[in-house]
């Protein structure tokens, strides 16, 4: 047949890999004959597999900004990250792609002053959309970064938040770890604590991502300052099988969170079952 | 209409199935029917209420999707897909057609799922008007007309005589085939539905109203304290969703052959407990909140996104199936917030 299908994945090699935190490790893929394997936009996800093992659905964490290669950030937390956890370099993955939609770096965002804010591994899918802003810098207005972990080992893409990120002129960086420990004279305490304290201007647009309760409380802690639902962005995660609204796995109220997310604004979340 | 005498029925088919293969819906030794590949000699059944529903021709129990051959740090995809041979299914009934088009809706949608097009395009569907309807059956509160059913062609039958007349080219084009075997009438499918019309009024589940259902009743019944008593007796068998013509969930597993990988998907249920488990949790806990989930689906979700259509045609499979004697019917006489 002649006809393609999403099912069908591509190859990818993995061509460096990044230690990031004790369970966190940054792949970059390339097509085998170099290159990116797709295009896609921020908040976007792909279906990663190794053949076998089994396919699930990550977030790309490298902005599309970048054309030589796609990067996924990836806990080690299951089955198939374990697996993932032990390639090496020269490895062929399979992938599929991209997937749903993306935050709305050329629309609602354009011109606005973005706020974000990430917990743990949750700074993955935003990585992607603030190096996009970063290399657009002149489209949006100001950027504030908040981003909390367990401690600061914990902290994915340590050496790009504190070489490339803090030394930006127009973005303001804001580190917290949940206790206290040698050698960090930084913020200590948790991230929506951290966002009270910091106390944004309302007039920001904010793209939160991190664990449910992290989320939760960040919410509730912007709705404190003033903040409206249609104004905070968030990415969704649930189980994924087809990437393309067909298996039913990630259906919540009329939604499918693989196409019609994973990227929402809290009015649109509302809106939707509480089943996520 | 054309018409052909029952008791050359198998003269139809053994010509039609020399041209393609065929499938008939033939009884089974335990009372129930199934669609079967036609062989010569084997009678139609007339009940036409096949346990499993026609959707296996389309969206099969399981299907291989393709291979992997692996070789240390490398991966070669197989693409096996191949195109489909033509086949007929013969005798479907309104309600199994009609979930065709509810698949089509999933399948064909953009991203088109090539799997199911290739056998959409090769299957010709030869529906049978309803005579013979079960007590479980409630198509008509689906707006769907039992004597009336959609398909390629369309097949009418009664004690001496099986009526035929196309919908669609593929249907002119398989009467056309075996246009020999047909005699004209002038049998109008007006007069014939007339006679068996009475028999739909008098169903028990004849007065069942989906009025209360539709695409904005979310907030109406997602948190009813209805659900709780609702699916206490489910155990999760995954049985409604087995025998149900629009049940269209699928997982994806890959599995070692021994000489490579084959990735396959197969029907799978969202009445299952691990249907959503992620690595970090999973939302839907409780069999409440999957029972839940899928009747949402059918009388809610579905429709907010398929202009109002719903996703179930009152077949009454799950009527007849379910061991612990819950079904749709139950959920939305259940349910039903009368205005």
């Amino acid at each position: 047949m002649n006809t393609t299908d999403t099912l069908i994945p591509y190859i990818g090699v993995v061509t460096e890999i990044r230690n990031d935190t004790p369970d966190v490790k940054t792949f970059r893929i390339e097509a085998p004959q170099g290159g990116k394997v797709f295009e896609h936009m921020p908040g976007q996800c792909a279906m990663l597999s190794i053949p076998g093992v089994g396919e699930a659905m990550f977030s790309i964490t490298s902005s599309p900004t970048n054309t030589e290669f796609m990067e996924f950030s990836i806990k080690k937390c299951g089955h198939l990250t374990d697996w993932l956890h032990e390639m090496e370099v020269g490895q062929q993955i399979t992938l599929r792609g991209p997937y749903g939609n993306a935050f709305p770096v050329e629309t609602e965002l354009k011109g606005k002053d973005l706020l974000f804010i990430s917990g743990g591994i949750g700074l993955a899918p935003l990585r992607s959309v603030i190096n996009y802003v970063r290399d657009k810098r002149s489209n949006y207005g100001k950027v504030d970064i908040i981003y909390g972990s367990r401690s600061k080992e914990d902290l994915v893409d340590y050496d790009e938040i504190m070489n490339e990120w803090k030394n930006s002129q127009d973005i303001a960086v804001h580190l917290t770890i949940d206790r206290p420990q040698e050698g960090w004279d930084g913020h200590v305490g948790f991230v929506p604590d951290f966002v009270r304290e910091l106390a944004p201007s309302n007039s920001m647009t904010a793209l939160v991502c991190g664990p449910p309760v992290m989320i939760k409380f960040t919410l509730a802690a912007l709705k404190d300052l003033g903040f409206s639902e249609s104004q905070v962005y968030t990415t969704m995660e649930l189980r994924m099988k087809c990437g393309v609204g067909k298996c039913g796995r990630c259906n919540i109220g009329d939604k499918y969170v693989c196409k019609d997310g994973p990227v929402f604004r809290f009015d649109q979340l509302s809106r939707l079952p509480e089943e996520y | 209409m054309l018409r052909i005498s029952i008791d050359r029925l198998n003269e139809l088919f053994d010509a039609a199935a020399e041209k393609q293969t065929l499938y008939i819906p033939v009884d089974r030794e335990d009372g129930g029917a199934e669609y079967k590949k036609y062989e010569k000699g084997m009678k139609l059944s007339r009940s036409l209420n096949t346990v499993r529903s026609a959707k296996d021709f389309f969206f099969p129990q399981t299907e291989d999707l393709m291979e992997f051959r692996v070789d240390k740090k490398n991966i070669e995809v197989k693409d096996i897909r191949s195109e489909a041979e033509d086949f007929v299914i013969f005798g479907v009934k309104a309600c199994d057609v009609r979930s065709f088009s509810i698949l089509d809706k999933v399948y064909l949608s953009d991203p088109v799922d090539s799997f199911y097009k290739n056998r959409r395009n090769h299957g010709v569907v030869i529906s049978m008007a309803c005579t013979h309807p079960a007590e479980t059956c409630f198509c008509t509160a689906f707006g769907i007309d039992p004597l009336s059913p959609e398909g390629d062609a369309v097949c009418r039958m009664d004690n001496d005589y099986l009526y035929i007349s196309a919908l669609t080219d593929k249907g002119n084009a398989f009467i056309e085939q075996i246009s020999h075997l047909f005699e004209d009438s002038s049998e109008t499918e007006e007069e014939f539905g007339s006679k068996y019309r009475d028999i739909f009024s008098r169903l028990p589940l004849a007065g069942l109203s989906t009025d209360a259902f539709g695409g904005d009743k979310l907030d109406e019944y997602f948190n009813s304290d209805k659900w709780g008593e609702l699916s206490e007796s489910c155990i999760g068998c995954g049985t409604c969703t087995f025998v149900c013509p629009t049940c269209q969930c699928y997982d994806i597993k890959d599995f070692d052959t021994g000489n490579g990988i084959k990735r396959f998907r197969c029907w799978d249920s969202c009445m299952y407990s691990d249907f959503t488990k992620m690595a970090h949790g999973n939302p839907r806990l409780t069999q409440l909140e999957r029972f839940r989930q899928r009747f949402m689906h059918k009388l809610v979700y579905f429709p907010a996104c398929n202009n109002g259509e719903f996703g179930c045609v009152g077949c009454g499979r799950c009527l007849a199936r379910c061991p612990v004697s819950m079904n749709i019917v139950k959920v939305m006489k259940d349910l039903e917030v009368k205005k």
